[in-house]
């Protein structure tokens, strides 16, 4: 039963994917994009087209987005995200209107169909709430004053995800008002329904899910994942949000030990979703795209240091502080692809692929270096401009 | 003192306050036991001079150095504030029960609903004991718990 082919091919694409790795790593930048290019180089028309391991990488992709959304789920609690739309309500609006914008008016000017440019505002609108907070970490900013309204900007934008997500899914499936109408509707009932269960009674879910092993625990919170994505998938309310709200309502104990078991787990099926987004995207229809790319990743940095600056502003924090919130929100990563993967996969409009490539790879690789650089740069404003208008203030001899 | 404590989702807590001297300091808890100590910046006040990284551990031994018991004192009157929850000292005597088993066979939060939040023994605090820790007489143990929960579990050291 052994399929050889199968075993080297595959061997051969995840070990391409740890050199890769290690190489981001050295550069210092998220490994997305390298394997994004990893994909477009297996893809058809590519350097080392895939023969026989297509249909596991499928497969392989699905489970990965599954995973994604899952451990994000686990990241934050039922309470959390309640807590902080509360808090963070109008900077969430902002943080919606400023940023799906600039996807929305490309999709309007390069002529797509509603849907399509519904995908592409999700594409410019979601930060990567991974790379962020691993920069945030990084530059050892967690302490700072602003930190917590990007955090909590961050939380926002999942929580917007959970119902984005199903209405997209719906409308993606083409069907008709009608029935469309219905299927948002059980979705968004569906989502609310699973968030009031999380708050009511995730403590007693996340105790009958724990267990001592790491074993059991790793293969009941997977398997609850797969089997709730699964039913999600089946109401076409989307897979990735059923996974995503059986993580916010693991918590405590249970959601740090399946965090710790998960992670190792979506690293891989991640890696191969990537894989699986590069291979489906032509290699070919990227040149002609990438200048669109680089416009609309310039416009969505100002858009982006704009929602962190108002917020932080909110927030009482001062300006080079602002302008540092603004930074860090600007890096895009797994679910601007995500979005865009649901997108090709329905097979809307053949050029989202190619142009959200581009664009999280833009981001990608110039958000964590503007989040970093952005600080001695603001300083640097400010100081400047304090001294101009001292010397204005100075009467001259 | 004004202790401020600010939610990092996601990450874990902030806590911090200003010094007589007008330097601000904090301290970011992680979910994960990793403790940042942080020195704000006199210039810009919304960010960090110094960061300082610890690990469970080292966060331990520095409270420790800082003066531990004091902590957990503080831990008390702020569960004091709280409606309905209380925390308590109890001291483990000599011929108690327990005196030389551990907190796993004390059972106390099935059987009480309070929780045993760290143990006393001279100057060294164990913050959230481990079920396989073992008691000795002269311990102190601190209670979180309603009344209730917190004299259910004196009686339950006390007596069996």
């Amino acid at each position: 039963m052994t399929d050889a082919g199968l075993l080297i091919e595959l061997g051969g694409v995840i070990l391409a994917l740890g050199i890769l790795g290690r190489l981001a790593d050295r550069i210092g930048i998220s490994a997305i994009p390298l394997y994004l290019l990893a994909g477009l180089a297996f893809g058809k028309g590519g350097l080392l087209p895939l023969a026989t391991s297509e249909e596991f990488i499928n497969v392989g992709a699905e489970i990965g987005v599954i995973l994604l959304l899952l451990l994000l789920g686990l990241e934050y609690t039922a309470p959390e995200l309640v807590g902080n739309l509360k808090a963070q309500a109008r900077g969430g609006v902002v943080d919606i209107v400023l940023n799906s914008t600039p996807g929305a008016v490309a999709g309007v000017l390069l002529g797509w169909s509603p849907v399509a440019v519904l995908a592409m505002a999700g594409v410019t609108y979601a930060s990567s709430s991974g790379i962020v907070a691993k920069v945030l970490a990084d530059l050892g900013r967690l302490g700072n004053r602003e930190t917590p309204v990007v955090l909590s900007l961050l939380v926002l934008e999942d929580l917007v995800m959970a119902l984005y997500l199903p209405i997209l899914t719906a409308l993606l499936a083409g069907l008709g008002v009608v029935r469309g109408a219905i299927s948002v509707t059980v979705a968004l009932v569906t989502v609310a329904v699973v968030l009031f269960i999380a708050l009511r009674f995730g403590e007693r879910i996340s105790h009958i899910m724990f267990d001592e092993s790491d074993e059991v625990l790793l293969l009941r919170v997977l398997g609850l994942a797969l089997l709730v994505a699964g039913v999600a998938a089946e109401l076409q309310v989307s897979a990735a949000v059923g996974a995503f709200l059986v993580g916010i309502a693991l918590s405590g104990e249970v959601a740090e030990s399946a965090r710790a078991v998960l992670t190792p787990l979506r690293d891989l099926f991640a890696a191969v979703f990537f894989v699986f987004f590069g291979l489906h995207t032509d290699p070919s229809a990227i040149p002609p795209v990438a200048l669109i790319a680089v416009a609309l990743g310039l416009v969505s940095i100002a858009t982006k240091i704009g929602t962190g600056w108002w917020a932080a502003k909110q927030a009482g924090v001062q300006t080079v502080g602002r302008f540092r919130a603004g930074g860090a929100l600007v890096p895009r990563g797994e679910f601007n692809i995500v979005i865009a993967g649901l997108a090709v996969t329905a097979g809307v409009e053949p050029d989202i692929g190619p142009l959200a490539a581009a664009y999280v790879t833009f981001l990608v690789i110039t958000g964590p270096v503007l989040a970093r650089y952005i600080d001695p740069a603001a300083r640097r404003y400010v100081r400047r401009r304090r001294e101009r208008a001292e010397a204005a203030e100075t009467p001259k001899p | 003192m004004d202790v401020e404590e600010i939610a990092l989702p996601g990450i874990g807590l902030r806590y911090d306050f200003a010094t007589r001297s007008g330097q601000r300091v904090g301290v970011v808890c992680h979910r994960t036991g990793r403790r940042d100590l942080v020195v704000y910046d006199r210039d810009d006040p919304d960010s960090s001079r110094e960061v300082l990284q610890l690990t469970d551990d080292e966060g331990d031994v520095l409270a420790e150095l800082l003066g531990a018991p004091r902590i957990v004192e503080r831990l008390a009157d702020l569960h004091r504030e709280v409606e309905g929850l209380l925390s308590e000292q109890i001291t483990i005597l000599a011929g108690s029960p327990y005196d030389g088993r551990t907190l796993g066979d004390t059972q106390a939060r099935t059987r009480t609903a309070a929780s045993i939040v760290a143990v006393v023994r001279g100057s060294q605090v164990h913050a959230s004991p481990r079920p396989d820790f073992g008691f000795l007489a002269g311990d102190v143990v601190v209670v979180v718990g309603t009344r209730e929960g917190a004299d259910a579990v004196a009686q339950l050291l006390a007596n069996g």
